[in-house]
């Protein structure tokens, strides 16, 4: 076992603290009874309470979980279909056009994204609320999906769909039966980060929403502008609580998918 | 026929909700602003026909881009967007690659925790985590109470709505997208190479600069364009930390468009920003194809 010299100790406790301290305190001081928010004046669940009573918040909230399940679900199947024509359809016409348009909506600026996305929705005549959401989420979304899937799809063994069809699979048989579950954990990855992607996005949604659909974080940045609120500490809590639990359930999944897989091998030899 | 299918809806979406949205961008850029429903003019007329779309033709024009190099306040945005950009991007890296390094160095047994560590943050509210600096940084906030405490500062320091603030929000926010790819590139090194350098006379720090840096390259560039380019047209940062002199090009764009509602202008702010972006961007991709390459 390596040890670590105290240049990499010290530059890792710095780095981490640096990366966590911000969100511990706002963690802390969502359970702080007063309502200075810099000032500790005893332990209280208060603001969770009034959170709990906040009509708007609980509005946006549904709306934002109905636009992050919605375009992560209809993102993940055009992602996958994506990553799956670049890394297997080989040459067709406008290839490059088509890789260029998953790769440039990854690195554009958000307000550029949302600016050309609403001035597409005027110019069709499409009411602003939650279907413009999606759609808008669903167009970034993708491109992120399809990036997570295709790493995958270019690692493993082409002949394995290719035996499949020997064996008279049609095309989508095989794919169902043998390419879906060997890449299922890249998808379910992507349909993750397409969720959160979603459930974060504050500039898109701001140019593509209506006033009926207003979403959570344009909730959230509207109250926060002004200052820091203790029920946003407490919403953020529970946000962040709930992302955690996910993240670390996926991949404590995914952890014991791998090991069960190799016991799985080891028997089979 | 299946082929054909399976290419041609994710190719349509792209273009209908990707491409075409661009055009419109470029075309409105070129329009005048008008008092009106929607608020710029030439429209498109096609019921008259071929004359409407040359009638349509003529009246676009330049003017907007005029506007923006005659106004001080559009090319003082884009210069300070990237001075803030190029900066945060090079405090990024100061920062991240320390932690890229640590990581590698640690015993195998931690990596995956280390990995975890640096990747939660990611899935964690962007908008949060920016947030979360506001009740450090303000004059009451928790750091200057820290140093008050400590007897360091007797007047608390002013740190929130400044620029300072703004490199401490996207130094945050993006060090993951930095540590990450540096610390692939670490992970790849052949250490024997180190051990190497060191048998030929080379001192550790030497060995770092002539053989770590160098193979790190890769992995440098490709954090720093992660870092740089939203930066660049970052909105929730500046408009959260910064102050009212904190000058920066997506937040033009964006109060432009909602406050001023003049969409020519907006139009033409977006369609300079994306072509200042386009050549780090092209970099980049090239940069990924080369590591992609290498890789196989």
């Amino acid at each position: 076992m390596r040890k670590l010299s105290w240049f990499n100790t010290l530059s890792l406790t710095l780095g981490f603290a640096f990366l966590y301290i911000p969100m511990l305190i706002l963690i802390i001081y969502s359970f702080n009874a007063g309502k200075l928010v810099t000032v500790w004046s005893g332990f209280s669940f208060k603001w969770y309470g009034e959170l709990m009573q906040n009509e708007a918040f609980l509005q946006a909230a549904w709306v934002t979980l109905k636009v992050a399940v919605m375009s992560s679900t209809i993102a993940t199947v055009l992602g996958t279909m994506a990553a799956y024509v670049m890394v297997r359809a080989g040459r067709f016409r406008g290839r490059t056009l088509f890789s260029g348009m998953i790769y440039a909506p990854l690195v554009m600026p958000e307000v550029i994204t949302g600016l050309s996305l609403l001035l597409l929705f005027i110019a069709i005549g499409l009411d602003r609320g939650v279907l413009t959401i999606v759609l808008a989420h669903t167009t970034f979304s993708m491109c992120y999906v399809s990036v997570v899937v295709s790493s995958r799809l270019v690692t493993f063994d082409h002949s394995l769909e290719e035996a499949a069809l020997d064996l008279g699979c049609t095309g989508f048989e095989a794919f169902r039966l043998v390419t879906l579950p060997i890449i299922m954990p890249a998808v379910l990855s992507g349909w993750l980060l397409a969720f959160t992607l979603s459930l974060d996005d504050l500039v898109i949604a701001s140019f593509t929403s209506g006033p009926s659909s207003t979403t959570l974080p344009i909730k959230i940045f509207s109250a926060v502008r002004l200052g820091v609120t203790p029920e946003i500490n407490a919403l953020s809590t529970i946000l962040i609580g709930l992302v955690t639990i996910g993240v670390i359930t996926a991949s404590l999944s995914s952890k014991r998918a791998i090991a069960k897989k190799q016991q799985d091998e080891k028997g089979a030899n | 026929m299946k082929r054909f299918a399976l290419i041609s809806i994710p190719y349509f979406w792209l273009l209908a909700l990707f491409l075409v949205p661009f055009l419109i961008v470029l075309k409105i850029s070129l329009s005048d602003t008008e008092l009106s429903i929607p608020p710029y003019t030439p429209q498109l007329d096609l019921a008259q026909g071929w004359a409407g779309v040359k009638e349509w033709w003529a009246a676009l024009d330049m003017e907007n881009f005029v506007w923006l190099t005659e106004d001080d306040l559009y090319w003082k945005a884009y210069l300070s967007s990237l001075k803030i950009a190029i900066t945060s991007t090079i405090l990024t890296l100061i920062v991240g690659y320390p932690i890229a390094y640590g990581m590698t160095r640690a015993p195998d047994e931690w990596r995956p925790t280390l990995m975890m560590l640096v990747i939660l943050p990611f899935w964690t509210s962007f908008l949060i985590r920016v947030y979360s600096w506001k009740s450090i940084l303000s004059n009451e906030g928790l750091l200057n109470q820290l140093l008050m405490n400590l007897g360091l500062i007797s007047d608390p320091l002013v740190i929130l709505n400044t620029n300072t603030a703004v490199y401490i929000g996207i130094v945050y926010t993006y060090l993951p997208f930095m540590v990450l790819p540096i610390y692939s590139a670490l992970e790849r090194l052949d250490e024997s190479l180190l051990e190497a350098a060191e048998d030929l006379g080379c001192s550790r720090i030497t060995a770092f600069w002539l053989v770590t840096m160098p193979l790190s390259k890769q992995g440098i560039i490709a954090g720093s364009f992660l870092v740089f380019i939203p930066a660049m047209g970052e909105y929730v940062i500046p408009a959260l930390l910064g102050g009212s002199q904190t000058l920066m090009i997506g937040k033009v764009l964006f109060e432009e468009f909602f406050a001023n509602r003049d969409w020519p202008v907006a139009s033409a702010v977006a369609v300079v920003l994306l072509l200042i972006l386009i050549i780090p961007i092209v970099l980049f991709q090239k940069n990924e194809e080369k590591q992609r390459e290498a890789g196989k």
